[in-house]
This record gives structure tokens, sequence and C-alpha cells, in this order.
């Protein structure tokens, strides 16, 4: 049986796409099936993250209405074959799908994969209400900032709700270095404030940003934030695995081996 | 050069945690930092006809506590306000 699982924040720009994207990455890694769909209709991104953007011909909304077979509008990952996105479609708005629908297009993906991922919009308006309406557990992704944590808090006000019992938290973006000087709130302060238990932090590494300018999720790879999202991978899969938070702070030697790496 | 630390300088992160949690109480209750200051001005008013009390040394905020009833945390106000001493000494 598939496992349906919302990633969603309430703010915008915290790393919904950027951790659904290594998520499944990181999940088919580890040789699970896996499929991730965009349900940011309007405003389609996960594409461009996993590097699929000239691959599209159906979206998620042509599957809803009927326009083509859900086979037709799956697209297969460049390099794992057991993992596929359902794409957003760029030239509608929210409301051409709703919760019926979308609990309908999950059930029709659960006898094919292992997880099914929801790549939510910001916000609570109908597009939140559309992604978490089929999902079994949910993932929150937040940073130590105090507008994402506010509005992080919101939204597990809101899926406790909807009756989505089981809720993960995800701090992304966190700088050791700066928490060490007392200038950003630890991962346990976020969790303090929350009260939501904890799957996993990411450390705010520059190479997230190359991986996504390349159009590739660097789950499972040799950098501090690919190993945090395989991490989180593993315990998805219920094992235990530590919280281990590296200290990404660029220092003199580090950018000297980083500089030799690369040559 | 900027390398030796300002001692004297708050630590952002400690502020930022204040505030959130001033944030989320007056986001989930109605009750704005405002208000609660205006609270405990008043407490501290009234309980100064009785005791030595003094307003700078009050905390007066919300926070999450066990229901009786249900296993769901409510937001319960609560009040830290040290004595000085008793005006009515003849009471006891």
């Amino acid at each position: 049986m598939s496992e349906v699982i919302v990633i969603t924040s309430g703010k915008g720009g915290v790393g919904k796409t950027t951790t659904s994207a290594n998520l499944g990455t990181g999940l088919a890694m580890l040789g699970k099936r896996v499929v991730m769909i965009d349900t940011d209709i309007g405003l389609r991104n996960l594409d461009v993250v996993m590097g699929l953007e000239n691959r599209i011909v159906y979206n998620l909304v042509d599957v809803v209405e009927g326009n083509c077979r859900m086979k037709q509008a799956l697209i297969r990952d460049k390099r794992y074959p057991n993992l596929y996105l359902l794409p957003s479609a760029q030239t509608r708005d929210k409301t051409a799908v709703n919760p019926e629908q979308m609990i309908k297009l999950i059930d029709d993906l659960r006898d094919d994969f292992d997880y099914i991922l929801l790549d939510c919009p910001a916000g609570i308006e109908q597009g939140f209400k559309n992604a978490i309406a089929g999902a079994d557990r949910a993932l929150v992704v937040t940073t130590p900032e105090v507008s994402a944590i506010r509005d992080a808090d919101r939204i597990v006000g809101l899926l406790d709700n909807e009756d989505i019992s089981s809720i993960h938290l995800i701090v992304n973006r966190v700088r050791l270095d700066m928490v060490r000087r007392g200038d950003m709130m630890s991962v346990d302060d976020v969790v303090d404030i929350l009260a939501v238990p904890l799957l996993g932090a990411i450390p705010d590494d520059e190479s997230i940003v190359i991986s996504t300018n390349q159009g590739e999720p660097l789950a499972g790879m040799d950098t501090p934030a690919g190993q945090a999202y395989l991490d989180i991978c593993k315990r998805l899969l219920g094992e235990d695995i530590p919280l281990y938070l590296p200290d990404v702070t660029r220092n003199l030697f580090s950018r000297l081996t980083g500089l030799l790496k690369r040559a | 050069m900027n390398w030796i630390p300002d001692l004297r300088r708050k630590r952002s992160g400690e502020v930022a945690r204040k505030r959130l949690k001033l944030l989320l109480v007056a986001d989930k209750t109605g009750c704005t930092p405002e208000l609660l200051e205006m609270l405990k001005s008043d407490l501290c008013h009234v309980i100064s006809k009785y005791l030595e009390v003094n307003a700078r040394e009050m905390e007066v905020g919300v926070k999450k506590v066990s229901s009786h009833e249900s296993k769901d945390t409510i937001p319960a106000l609560y009040a830290y306000i040290p004595i000085h001493s008793f005006h009515y000494k003849g009471m006891f």
C-alpha cells in the first residue's frame, strides 16, 4: 500500500519544492517507486527543479479533465526509472481542480507507487486544500525565521483540523555557525515552539543552489544537504537515523580542499 | 575591522524566539502584547492595594497547558508576581 505525503509550509520560499524533489529522488535512490505531484497550479516549479521542464506534454489538469490518460502525463526521471513526476498546469489556476478530484487522482496512483509526494503551493487557500485532501501524512517545512515559523504554526493547526494525524517537521536552511553565536534559532528552539516531532534538519548549503541551477536534486550526494535529505528519506522508511547537522561554515581550510576537489 | 565581538549586543536568535512566542500567543488567543501590557498594569494596580509588588518584575503572559477535560493543550493566562512585603502585617 502506498503512502501519500504532502510537503507544505504556509510561507513561500522556504524550500517545499526543493524538499519534494530531494525526497522523491532520495526515496527512488533507496529503491522505492515514487511519484511526485506538483499541485501548484499556475505556478509550476517542480519540473524545473527536477530538470524535466522540456519533457512536459500533459499535466495534472489534463488528467483531471480527462484530456489524457494518467500514463501519458507522468514524466519519468532522468536518472531513476522508478521516479515519476506529474507536472502542474502553467496556464490554469488553482480553481481548475477541487479536493474530490485530487483524492480520485491520488487513488488512481496508489496501486502503482510506494510513495506519492504532493508538493503543496504556498498559502492556505484552495491550492492548499487540494494538496492536503488526499494526503495520509504531512511534512511541514520551515526555516528558523519568525515569519516562516508563524506560518508553519498556522498550517499545523489547519492540518490538525483536517484529520491528518501524522505531522512532522523539517527545519530547512539551518546555519550552525549562526546558531552557535546566538544569531539564529536552533532546531531545538523551533521544535519546542511548534511542538511537532522533527523529521530532519537541512543545513543551509550552497550546493542546493548549484543543484537547482542544474536541475539535478542532490539527495544522497556527498554534500551536507544531500546527506541530510537522504537521512530524512531513510527515516521515512522507518530507519532510526540520528540527527546530524554538519557545520557548513566556509573556513579557509574547507575552501582550499573544495578548490582541490574541483580541480 | 570588526573582529571583536560586541558582548553588549543582544543575541538576535533569542530576540526572534521571544518575539515568536508572543506572536503565536497573540495569533491564537487574540491577546496582543499591548493587551497583556495593559492587563499587567491593571493587575499591578489592584494587587498594590494589598501587597507591595513591582510592575517591572511582573510577568503576565499566555502559555499552553494541558487541559483537564481532554488531552489537548489549551491556552492559560499566567502571572508571575514577586511579592516584596505585606502591607497589612497585622493580618498574620
